[in-house]
């Protein structure tokens, strides 16, 4: 449970972008996250108005997006989708793959309202 | 000290935090700025000032995950008494409670700094940067940062370490890595620990266990081993001496060793600093794979 480490982080940083830009209020908060970044949105989402209160971010509205896990082969070149603990390749079955999507854990973008 | 001094706001940033930069507005008319950074950017920021404190001292940082009892601080008892003066040990320790594992360590003859995290399921960069302030890395070649006992969180979080080592005892799971997939998918090098109780527990199978570990698109070595019998200590002790060399000769040629997987943030950070190390994606079992 280091969702609210976490979210701790996200506030941290926006807080330091609207200063940046002498912001009133904090609008939105997009972030994107993959199934394999350890992180879960929904935990992200209870830990979030907790670790928001208080600050220029209190009011501000949480967008999370979900990345599709894709691995990419490095025998056949085919891009497929994969699950979290199978990232073999869904075409010929190899398992010298690289993961194309699903790791994220991105702070995207910070609306403002200025 | 990196949450206050402003460095991170960088030439490769500033475009995007400057009031006259790429500032786009939304269709109500708010401000939106463009951020791609990581989740955990402070972290990420202070796992880099730990790499390279590390860089300075040439010390090469492992951080060691598994599950609670799974054999870690009884792995580094064995590996100290092992490797002698010849190879200098330092050992940062995570636990919730009590200086056990560090007084382990130190009566092995090795300096130990015991973090204790209260209710913190996880080491974090800043956690190991004040218990840095306890060590004296002169002369140390090794740190092993003996992470919580805990097969999830750990992984989320660099320390500014070299390698992940994750232990796997015979007495878990041999599905343990595809049920704990984010933590597996982590390791530069498996341990099957406790190997001398592999034939007493039927229900283990270590072939299955490097399969599941495979599925994660993981050619990693795998080393079995027990520290009670000695058992494949050997390919352990030569990982740790063909590592330790690699990281030298990294650290003479100006480059830095990183975890296998790490987090988008942790590249994107690095990118942003030009007086970053070079940074490196080689691998390290292409050394070692024969001894796994």
């Amino acid at each position: 449970m280091h969702e609210l480490a976490i979210c701790q982080d996200i506030i941290a940083q926006v807080e330091q972008i609207a200063a940046q830009h002498r912001a009133v209020a904090v609008h939105r908060i997009q972030l994107d996250i993959g199934p394999l970044s350890g992180v879960e949105a929904p935990l992200l989402e209870a830990a979030f108005p907790i670790a928001c209160a208080g600050s220029v971010a209190e009011n501000a509205e949480l967008k999370i997006e979900i990345s599709p896990i894709v691995v990419s082969c490095r025998s056949c070149n085919e891009k497929t989708a994969a699950s979290a603990n199978d990232l073999t390749c869904k075409k010929c079955g190899n398992w010298h793959t690289d993961l194309v999507s699903g790791d994220e854990m991105i702070l995207k973008r910070v609306e403002l309202d200025t | 000290m990196c949450d206050t001094c402003g460095c991170n706001i960088t030439p490769g940033n500033k475009h995007l935090v400057e009031a006259d930069g790429k500032l786009a507005k939304t269709e109500d008319g708010k401000a939106a700025v463009d951020v791609l950074h990581s989740l955990l950017h402070e972290n990420d920021h202070q796992a880099l000032h730990n790499r390279e404190h590390f860089a300075r001292h040439k010390v090469l940082a492992i951080n060691l995950m598994s599950s609670p009892g799974s054999g870690k601080t009884t792995l580094l008892e064995k590996t100290i008494q092992n490797l002698g003066d010849s190879i200098k040990i330092a050992v940062i320790e995570g636990d919730l409670e009590t200086e056990n594992d560090a007084d382990r360590i130190r009566n092995q003859g090795a300096p130990a700094v015991q973090i204790t995290t209260g209710s913190a399921c996880h080491l974090d960069a800043h956690m190991v940067h004040d218990g840095l302030h306890q060590l004296d890395l002169t002369d140390v070649d090794i740190l092993f940062i003996e992470n919580v006992g805990n097969l999830v969180c750990p992984a989320s979080f660099d320390l500014g370490h070299h390698l992940n080592v994750t232990l796997l005892s015979s007495t878990e799971g041999d599905d343990k890595p595809s049920k704990y997939p984010v933590m597996f998918r982590a390791a530069d090098l498996m341990l099957i620990t406790k190997s001398d109780l592999l034939q007493y527990l039927d229900d283990f199978d270590p072939k299955a266990a490097e399969a599941n570990f495979r599925k994660l698109a993981k050619d990693n070595p795998v080393i079995e081993l027990s520290a009670k019998t000695d058992d494949g200590f050997d390919n352990w002790i030569s990982w740790l001496k063909d590592t330790l060399a690699l990281h030298h000769e990294k650290l003479s040629n100006g480059e830095t060793m990183r975890p296998a997987i790490q987090a988008d943030g942790v590249e994107l950070h690095a990118h942003q600093h030009s007086h970053s190390h070079a940074h490196s994606h080689d691998h390290i079992h292409d050394h070692i794979h024969n001894k796994a």
